[in-house]
């Protein structure tokens, strides 16, 4: 964490719950840059998430009202406290099993209503906290604790999923684009209505560990050599495409 | 309740006076009076009367009206809401109910004051939507995992809708727990007269700038509740926590106190929560336990009886739970026989064997239909 975003967190924490490697720190770093940057109010803001890893980025290290929510209902109980109280800025922060499997539902109705949260969805493609099995996330062929001979299903391509359903502000970056990141932060900020940002981060605890990744570091250095941007992704065929991740904001005109 | 309460006496929402309407109507009126101003609920027979007037008496008086897309959301976002300051309610009716049940955990250990109204209806399943039962008596007090209370009252008329509703609001804001009305298919369509006074008691939950808002020091209390956005930087969280909301989710201490406290709060309080009619009590050898609808059955089935000179006696429960143990142990001293008529396969009379010293004796009735007085003083007659 920067030393100058300290100012964010609870005295009381001291470190992060998160393994060695974990991407959720450069996450949590690059939220606060932007809340930083924006200079909001931290008393004007609430942090809701659900269960698992990236249900920790906020609570109880952020130093604003936190609300640590059942598995998958984050955004139901957020839409709770901002149509009560529009004044307070919300953000939900949690992990892609979370929001996008048990918590689906909610994400694209919410997504529907254009109701005016910022979503952040970790996405590190696994359940980490619960010892690695399969997501709704896990690509095609990843071994995890419930496919150890290779995942079967497809994963959700979640700026589809909620662009789909309605959301005016739809991006994904990984945590190897933090300016990029943090620069998609604020817009979810300040756009009024259902912003949504993908963030890909790293679990080499859990994924990269089943998955041949040496170390933290090849999992990042993957992650930075898959990612490109719409634009780059134009130039490519199908075929090449296959591996990569498409970064960047998805609007109208679609990933 | 304690007059130790932050209550105070507000104008009726409702002009004084009398009104004709059904018992959701009257649940929709009484939340509005109680000062409900967040409502999230999904469609569901019996009960969606209550969130249609809702929507439209919501746009009356400024307050939240959500249609949710399922009833897990509902309750998520209703206890979402209370956090920022609202008092809130969600209606629903037996499979809602179940589909609540994890969150009624969270409001429990959250200590997060709410109202559900569940119009019960013949389950198990899908069951018969429009037909009648109290087959949601032992779920609402054991339906969450893990060790907690609640409170359940359980309304016989329209009146009763309105009445029980503003008190549940008072006893979820007083006691930081949710609180459920127990309706059922016939109270809730049921349409009758009902007056309503020119002012209403209400109670407010307590605050305290800075006090932690999850702990007391004694083993029974009720800590004050902020909401979010008055800068107190609130830590909520349904994991175990210590008294200013950190995460214990490892220390046996911190699990055990906190368990303790939501339990005690509702149990060592529960004389001055729990409220019964008693009916011929004073010579009676049998003596009639009911609640709900099924009450109204019972108390016309004693007059009757009465009138034939039989000692018969009722015994009728507003609250379920917590379960009113002092009274039967008292009235079971004094009587042969208590008959425990309900519309399910026996639940609420499984707590009343526990504690009575006299002869228990069930009618059960699960054809969703009400239980007609006549089968009463069939019954009743094969006694004395």
């Amino acid at each position: 964490m920067a030393r100058d975003l300290e100012n964010y967190l609870r005295p009381e924490v001291k470190s992060t719950p998160f393994c060695p490697g974990c991407g959720h720190g450069i996450l949590m770093n690059c939220i606060l840059r932007a809340i930083d940057e924006l200079h909001l109010n931290m008393n004007e803001m609430l942090f809701v998430s659900g269960i698992g890893c990236a249900g920790w980025i906020p609570s109880p290290h952020f130093n604003a009202d936190t609300l640590h929510t059942l598995h998958g209902r984050a955004i139901a109980f957020a839409t709770g406290v901002k149509m009560f109280n529009p004044k307070l800025t919300t953000m939900v922060i949690s992990g892609d099993g979370d929001l996008t499997s048990i918590g689906g539902n909610h994400l694209i109705h919410a997504a529907r209503r254009d109701t005016d949260l910022t979503v952040i969805c970790a996405n590190n493609m696994i359940y980490g906290m619960t010892g690695g099995q399969a997501a709704s996330t896990s690509p095609v062929g990843s071994i995890t604790a419930t496919t150890t001979e290779g995942n079967i299903y497809r994963p959700f391509d979640l700026c589809k999923l909620v662009l789909a359903a309605g959301a005016p502000y739809v991006a994904r970056y990984s945590v190897t684009q933090p300016v990029s990141l943090v620069n998609a932060v604020k817009k979810a900020l300040i756009v009024n209505g259902f912003a949504f940002i993908e963030v890909l981060s790293p679990c080499p605890t859990q994924f990269g560990r089943r998955n041949q990744y040496e170390s933290a570091a090849e999992m990042l250095k993957m992650l930075s050599e898959r990612c490109i941007s719409k634009e780059e992704a134009q130039q490519l065929s199908r075929g090449e495409l296959r591996e990569r991740i498409i970064t960047g904001e998805f609007g109208d005109d679609g990933p | 309740m304690n007059e130790s309460l932050q209550c105070k006496e507000i104008d009726s929402t409702l002009s004084p006076g009398t009104y004709y309407l059904s018992g959701n109507e009257a649940v929709a009126e009484g939340a509005i009076a109680a000062g409900c101003r967040y409502y999230a609920g999904y469609p569901i027979t019996p009960s969606s009367e209550i969130m249609e007037r809702i929507s439209v008496r919501f746009g009356e008086i400024n307050g939240v009206f959500m249609q949710m897309e399922d009833e897990i959301a509902s309750i998520c976002s209703v206890i979402g809401a209370v956090w920022a300051g609202a008092r809130a309610m969600t209606t629903t009716s037996g499979p809602g109910f179940s589909l609540m049940q994890e969150a009624i955990g969270y409001a429990a250990i959250t200590e997060t004051p709410l109202v559900i109204v569940d119009i019960q209806r013949a389950g198990p399943g899908t069951g018969q939507a429009t037909r009648v039962a109290s087959g949601d008596i032992m779920q609402a007090k054991w339906g969450s995992h893990g060790d907690y209370q609640i409170i359940a009252l359980s309304p016989w008329s329209v009146q009763e809708m309105y009445d029980l509703t503003i008190e549940a609001f008072n006893l979820a804001e007083h006691y930081r727990v949710p609180v459920f009305l127990m309706g059922d298919e016939a109270v809730g369509h049921l349409r009758e007269r009902i007056d309503v006074g020119p002012t209403i008691r209400i109670c407010d939950r307590r605050k305290e700038p800075g006090a932690p808002p999850f702990g007391t020091r004694e083993d029974d209390g009720v800590p004050p509740m902020p909401a979010f956005g008055e800068g107190e930087r609130l830590l909520v969280t349904g994991s175990t926590h210590n008294e200013l909301g950190i995460r214990k989710t490892d220390d046996p201490a911190a699990h055990s106190k906190l368990v303790t406290r939501i339990n005690n709060k509702i149990l060592k309080n529960r004389e001055e929560i729990i409220r019964a009619d008693t009916y011929h009590l004073d010579d009676a050898k049998v003596v009639i336990l009911s609640y709900g609808f099924t009450a109204r059955s019972a108390l016309f089935a004693v007059s009757e009886l009465r009138k034939d000179g039989k000692r018969v006696g009722l015994l009728r429960l507003k609250t379920m739970w917590p379960f009113a143990d002092r009274i039967i142990r008292e009235i079971s001293r004094s009587v042969e026989k208590i008959f425990v008529p309900e519309m399910n396969r026996g639940q609420i009379i499984g707590e009343v064997m526990k504690y009575a010293g006299s002869e228990v004796i069930a009618y059960n009735q699960t054809d969703g239909e009400i239980i007609h007085p006549h089968r009463i003083m069939e019954e009743v007659r094969k006694l004395i």
